[in-house]
């Protein structure tokens, strides 16, 4: 199957083309930039069933224009009775029965797309992460592993990378376009999908089943980068000392504080499972406070201390702290050193 | 009784009369004047909406405010805005094409307006009393079942409340069609607009209990403490999904059919053709209704049923772009060959054809599962209903609203006015929304209350703005247009078009017992074949006699306050039971008023033979 539609891809290069010309949006967020296994099946589907479309809409317009051309009442015929034509049978069987050919051909690889992409028989020996979608932040436990993280999903490219998805409050959709189609995460029952990049990158993801008041801020990363840099990645995340002491006196006393100020009854370091707040194991390599801000020292001051102002009905601004702002400032430091792993955003982005 | 007579019996006496009128053309006013108003406000909604989105990074609105005006925009122009439009036009015209003096049921018609506009307005008071609703015009559970505030009960009891004066409609014009044809109207020679109203009253028939139910169980869950779509308690989250699209879907096609059956008449009119394969429309008609009860899990496909179920759902969507292309070239041949007239009404019908077209390829496009992973829940799937829905519904709406504008009104709307709202509106409307399309595959996904910059997303969002605001200026223009055709435009006489159908064989507007004797209909198009046989009107099926005709009744505008008050109740009593006693008040007054209804004989009454001689009555 993959051998037609390599041909019909060649096909179809000069539509992409122009589109290419006119913007096919940033890459690595566009489903129109697929980089990844699902992602690519399904624009492969997008291009037949345009195409097909396409061609529909040249035939009616055709018809249309012909009709508005030639049809128009003319002058000095106003009481012109046109023929009251009843109907055509042989032209009545032409437009139902060519449509449904054209649908045939929509539909053969739709089923063998949609069967092929829920394809769960390599699960067990592949990668799997339980995904938790909450309001408004994504957790991932990456099973077996004794490894969590939050809004950062590491994978190695090449591979499928399995997600058991469930959601700790509404419903939420894991959708990262670059990569593959979306999934909906549900309370009661546990949805699985797999990803596979085939480039390294830093892949946006989004939420798309509508969450609450943030919504549009739920915003996430997969990782893509090589098989190695993985095996390192998991090597490093197993090792983490959550107790670690950081290097700097600012960092300690802000160690001293995100305890004191029970911080870490929410936010695990480590791989404690407890995940009533977004795990901050390996905060400091991430690319993106909260998924949207800017990832400094002044944002992240500005998110301990008033989290409402960057994300609305976020569930920190309901907790029961009070740090000042110089406080803040060490959080700030301690948070930002945690770096457990040399492998971070960069090394997906580094060796293209 | 036309307005001039109601007018010179003082602005009391008319409101007295609209709202205890059990007259279709009347009701066909209220939901008009009604739907539109609802109309503007969805409107309004839209732009702030768009405007919201101009720019990466926008805070013109707060997020939670956003999500309530996603929600409003959605709720009010499906329930509040295209519904009441079709009941005007069905209203104003089903019982004219077949020949009947009301509908079956003209009480239960006023009842249905009623109920729907208490609901519309309880849906609305959310706006002031701390928070409108705010889960999505869909209300998926979990979120509509824990979102905090009173929000979602207004979007819970206002639906019930207006969902059932639908399903009075259209159990109303279910019966309306079958029992109350004039003699010699087949079901076969139907004109094509009441086949869909049939069509699309019977879906309304099957389709709108599942959202009753639906809500009810919502209902208990966020007023008196059940756990239906709560997992915690046992509950499950994907049963209202369900529910609400095995509602939801026919919902789609409840909108279009009649919107469908407007074309058809001012295609066929203004071509001077009878419609192209008649008899494969009705057909086609009929099959998408029944289509369009198997398809509701398409909005599902990223809820996880399994390819095989998604698969099955898949074919089974495609299915229905077969009898829709057999519409689309029936139209196509209607206009062939015939000597077609370009007017307001009919630019609406021309422009729909190719935006239709596009609106149901994406449909196919997004029925393509695997596919739609990547579609759903984007700006894809905005711009393809957007495109069914205002290319399909609205266009329809402003269509058979310029063509039946004399019949309703006796006076034809303004032309050049007309001209301008329809290619500022339809400009409009593709700049918004075609854009839309690549917006929601470069990575934009729906009901979002904002994007952040270098996402690419900028200048599609902006050029989407701008279309908005056209789209606004045609909506503007075309009320400039009502106001100036009801002071400056003249009277016409019943049949301005040269028409085909019934209604176009007596007055405009005609007066209030429709027809003095029933017609005699000997075929498709009867006007048409009795012009065409040189004669000057409908052959009349009885001799003159008198007339039987319903009396006005106050009762159904208290039955529908009654449940109003009583919504209040239900909403409040979560904070304190003593709103339970305003339950017990509202109840009582519409069970009052059912058993004032039930006990009293209103037996109508008659206009009498010699007062139709005089043909006072215009």
């Amino acid at each position: 199957m993959k051998g037609w539609m390599a041909k019909f891809r060649a096909l179809l290069l000069f539509g992409s083309l122009t589109l290419v010309l006119s913007g096919c949006g940033k890459e690595n967020l566009s489903a129109l930039t697929p980089k990844g296994y699902g992602a690519k099946s399904a624009l492969d589907l997008i291009n037949i069933s345009l195409a097909v479309m396409i061609f529909v809409f040249i035939v009616v317009m055709v018809i249309y224009a012909i009709v508005l051309v030639r049809f128009r009442k003319k002058k000095g015929q106003e009481d012109f009775i046109p023929q009251q034509t009843e109907g055509n049978k042989a032209l009545e069987v032409i437009w139902t029965v060519i449509p449904i050919i054209l649908l045939v051909i929509i539909a053969i690889p739709t089923i063998t797309i949609t069967f092929d992409l829920a394809d769960e028989s390599a699960a067990g020996d592949s990668i799997n992460v339980s995904v938790t979608g909450n309001q408004f932040w994504w957790h991932f436990n990456y099973e077996g592993e004794e490894i969590q993280t939050s809004q950062d999903l590491y994978i190695p490219t090449g591979e499928k990378v399995y997600l058991n998805m469930k959601t700790s409050d509404v419903l939420h959709s894991f959708w990262v376009p670059a990569l593959s189609g979306k999934m909906d995460l549900h309370p009661e029952n546990e949805n699985t999908m797999f990803i596979q990049a085939d480039e390294e990158g830093v892949y946006d993801g989004k939420c798309a089943e509508f969450c609450g008041t943030s919504h549009s801020l739920m915003d996430f990363k997969v990782i893509a980068v090589s098989p190695e840099e993985y095996e390192q990645w998991v090597e490093d995340m197993k090792n983490v000392d959550p107790e670690a002491q950081p290097e700097s006196a600012d960092a300690q006393e802000g160690q001293q504080l995100f305890q004191e100020n029970s911080c870490i009854g929410c936010h695990a370091i480590g791989s404690s499972p407890a995940a009533t707040g977004p795990n901050l194991t390996n905060f400091g390599d991430r690319t993106t406070l909260a998924g949207v801000a800017e990832h400094d020292r002044d944002t992240l001051i500005e998110w301990i201390q008033n989290p409402e102002s960057i994300k609305p009905g976020n569930r920190m601004s309901d907790a029961n702290y009070e740090v000042s702002e110089e406080e803040a400032g060490k959080i700030a430091d301690y948070l930002l050193q945690l770096q457990p792993s040399d492998i971070t955003p960069e090394s997906a982005t580094s060796n293209e | 009784m036309s307005t001039a007579t109601a007018q010179k019996r003082g602005f009391g006496a008319a409101i007295w009369d609209y709202l205890t009128t059990v007259d279709h053309k009347k009701i066909a006013h209220l939901y008009l004047v009604s739907g539109g108003l609802f109309f503007l406000i969805g409107g309004l909604e839209a732009l702030l909406i768009r405007i919201q989105l101009i720019k990466p990074s926008n805070d013109f609105v707060s997020a939670g405010f956003y999500n309530e005006l996603l929600t409003m925009h959605g709720t009010t122009m499906i329930f509040l805005a295209a519904m009441p439009l079709i009941f005007a036009l069905l209203n104003a015209v089903v019982p004219l094409q077949i020949g009947a003096r009301d509908v079956a049921f003209p009480f239960l018609n006023s009842l249905g307006f009623w109920l729907f506009l208490f609901g519309g307005i309880i849906l609305n008071c959310g706006w002031f009393l701390g928070g409108a609703p705010d889960a999505g015009w869909t209300a998926y559970a979990p979120l509509s079942a824990v979102s905090p505030g009173h929000g979602v009960d207004f979007y819970v009891l206002g639906l019930q409340i207006s969902g059932a004066g639908t399903l009075i409609g259209g159990i109303n014009f279910l019966v309306t069609i079958i029992n109350m044809r004039a003699p010699g109207m087949t079901y076969m020679r139907m004109p094509l607009f009441t086949w869909t109203a049939f069509v699309t009253s019977s879906l309304i028939l099957f389709a709108f209990p599942a959202l009753t139910v639906g809500l009810f169980l919502l209902m208990f869950d966020r007023l008196f403490g059940s756990g239906f779509f709560n997992a915690s308690m046992g509950g499950n989250s994907v049963i209202w999904e369900h529910l609400f699209w095995i509602f939801g879907h026919p919902e789609v096609y409840i909108l279009i059919l009649p919107a469908f059956g407007v074309f058809s008449d001012v295609l066929s009119t203004f071509s001077k053709k009878r419609l192209f394969g008649y008899t494969a429309m009705v057909f086609a008609t009929t099959l998408i209704g029944f289509l369009g009860f198997m398809v509701w899990a398409h909005h599902m496909f990223t809820t996880g049923l399994g390819p095989a179920a998604n698969s099955i759902f898949a074919i089974a969507t495609m299915a229905i772009a077969v009898p829709t292309g057999i519409k689309i070239f029936n139209w196509l041949f209607t206009l062939w060959g015939g000597s077609i007239t370009i007017n307001s009404a009919m630019l609406w019908a021309l422009a729909f054809i190719p935006t239709f077209t596009i609106g149901g390829t994406t449909g196919v496009m997004l029925a393509a599962a695997a596919a739609d992973y990547q579609y759903h829940d984007t700006y894809f799937v905005v711009a393809h209903f957007h495109y069914v829905i205002v290319g399909g519904v609205v266009f329809g709406l402003f269509c058979g609203i310029h063509y039946w504008w004399p019949k309703m009104f006796g006076k034809i709307l303004n032309e050049t006015l007309g001209k301008i709202t329809f290619w500022t509106f339809f400009l409009g409307f593709h700049l918004t929304f075609f854009i839309q399309h690549f917006l929601g595959l470069m990575g934009m996904p729906r009901r979002y209350w904002t994007y952040l910059p270098n996402q690419e997303l900028d200048t599609g969002n902006l050029i989407s703005t701008i279309g908005a605001f056209l789209m606004a200026i045609g909506t503007i223009v075309f009320i400039i247009n009502v106001i100036y055709t009801s002071v400056k435009g003249h009277k016409v006489s019943g049949d301005p078009w040269d028409g085909r159908t019934l209604e176009w064989s007596i007055p405009s507007p005609p007066p209030h017992y429709n027809f003095k004797q029933t017609p005699l209909v000997r075929g498709l198009d009867p006007l048409w074949i009795e012009k065409m046989e040189g004669r000057k009107g409908i052959t009349p099926a009885e001799p003159l006699d008198d007339i039987h005709m319903p009396n006005p009744s106050i009762l159904p505008f208290i039955m529908s306050l009654g449940l109003f008050i009583a919504g209040f109740g239900f909403i409040y009593q979560v904070d304190n039971l003593a709103f339970l006693w305003v339950v017990i008040l509202g109840m009582g007054i519409t069970l009052g008023a059912m058993f004032v209804r039930s006990i009293k004989d209103d037996l109508g009454h008659h206009i009498h033979k010699e007062d139709l001689e005089e043909g006072a009555d215009q």
